[in-house]
């Protein structure tokens, strides 16, 4: 039996065709997937997450628009909130050794209790993730008795991740490079 | 087009690659030492992260060949899917024992770095559990090729496998920009130049270097080692 060279190219065509209709399906399906899974996939919240998810009832303008349960979504859920420690906020209590610092997206702040061990690239400005749990807000009948930041959404942390980011250069040089100016990095 | 193919002969390819093994491997070695000792010892320690940042020698070459062995284990399968030459098949076999190895050495020194540099072992993150996720493609070829025992079979399901995995590639690479991850985003190869300093980049990318000869040079014997097996079956068959 004589197979022609035409009879070849057309049966790689249509093997060309149908792999051509394979990638583009599963490309589709999967982009679809993981488009729908966003809120899932992605490692941290962000303050403006929580805060928006959290506004008071007392702020006039936005408690026509806020959703009760959206309020109520994060609160007592583990969760994981991302941002960068904000300089000057770290303070540690004496006598539990808890620490308190706030972290920001540039656009809300959360502040944030912990108590353990902080990572060894935990310091002010630095990226960080925490997991835990935001603590709901008291009641107007109970005052507050430990100390807070002003209205911040308070969160309890269990552990706390220390993330960099991808600057990789000799220790003292990063000096230099902020008193020039050109410094691309974490501030 | 199709007479060229017909050349592809695992004769032929075994008697070039032949002649660049040793050539590779000895090259590998001197490479592989050479960056492994100045990443260790001569590379200076970075301004955030110290002596950890030394890992970056292991995990960046394991991670960046792990995904692009599977990048051209993917091109072989495509090929032999189209134009049904075992000899695409047998490339695709031979570069996943390797692509394994580096997965599985990307993972663990990635593990060391993030018990390091973040304070956990592991997280559940985008870029850490697609890259878990190309281990288990990795795993499941091996599986799905020992399953068959006709050959010609075995080379048609683990392309298809080979092909529907390769949607785990780009979730690799572009997690650390789509979604809010632990895992930094790409340092080496990313729009506006790497952002790593030359006296780290140098020691990496000599080490990147002896680690994709150190594959070749595997890839190229388990080749050999897969065209023999072929020939002791047939000679079996011959015999009986």
């Amino acid at each position: 039996m004589k197979i022609t060279t035409r009879k070849i190219t057309t049966r790689m065509a249509r093997r060309i065709v149908a792999l051509v209709m394979l990638i583009t399906l599963l490309v589709a399906g999967i982009t679809l997937i993981l488009s729908a899974l966003r809120q899932n996939i992605v490692f941290f919240l962000v303050p403006s997450d929580i805060v928006a998810a959290h506004i008071t009832d007392t702020t006039s303008a936005a408690s026509e628009h806020t959703d009760k349960n959206a309020r109520k979504k994060y609160i007592g859920r583990r969760v994981r909130i991302g941002g960068l420690v904000v300089e000057g906020s770290l303070e540690q209590d004496k006598d539990s050794g808890e620490v308190q610092f706030i972290i920001s997206d540039g656009k809300a702040q959360v502040s944030v209790r912990y108590l353990g061990l902080l990572p060894d690239l935990f310091r002010e400005g630095q990226g960080i993730v925490a997991i835990g749990e935001i603590i709901p807000p008291p009641t107007s009948a109970t005052t507050s008795s430990t100390k807070s930041h002003g209205e911040l959404v308070e969160f309890r942390a269990e552990q706390v991740l220390a993330k960099h980011d991808e600057y990789y250069m000799p220790r003292g040089l990063e000096k230099e490079l902020k008193k020039k100016n050109l410094w691309q990095g974490n501030p | 087009m199709i007479n060229i193919l017909k050349l592809a002969k695992p004769k032929t390819a075994i008697a070039i690659t032949n002649k660049l093994r040793n050539a590779c491997l000895v090259s590998a070695i001197v490479c592989g030492i050479t960056a492994l000792t100045w990443g260790a010892l001569f590379a200076p320690p970075d301004y955030l992260q110290g002596d950890a940042v030394r890992i970056i020698y292991l995990h960046v070459p394991s991670a960046s060949l792990a995904t692009t062995l599977y990048v051209a284990m993917t091109i072989c399968a495509i090929a032999f899917i189209i134009v049904r030459l075992p000899i695409f098949a047998m490339l695709a076999q031979a570069i996943a024992p390797i692509g394994l190895l580096y997965t599985a050495l990307c993972l663990i020194t990635g593990s060391i770095w993030g018990k390091l540099s973040w304070g956990a072992w592991w997280v559940w993150d985008a870029r850490l559990t697609s890259m878990l996720v190309l281990f288990f493609i990795y795993l499941g070829y091996f599986a799905l090729n020992n399953a068959f025992t006709q050959r010609a079979k075995a080379h048609i399901a683990t392309s298809v496998l080979i092909v529907v995995g390769a949607i785990d590639i780009p979730i690799v690479k572009f997690s650390v920009d789509w979604w809010y991850s632990l895992h930094q985003p790409a340092s080496l190869i990313r729009s506006g130049g790497t952002s790593i300093h030359p006296d780290i980049l140098h020691p990496l990318l000599l080490a990147l270097t002896g680690a994709t000869l150190f594959a070749a040079w595997a890839t190229f014997t388990a080749f050999e080692n897969i065209n023999l097996g072929i020939q002791v079956q047939r000679k079996i068959k011959q015999t009986h």
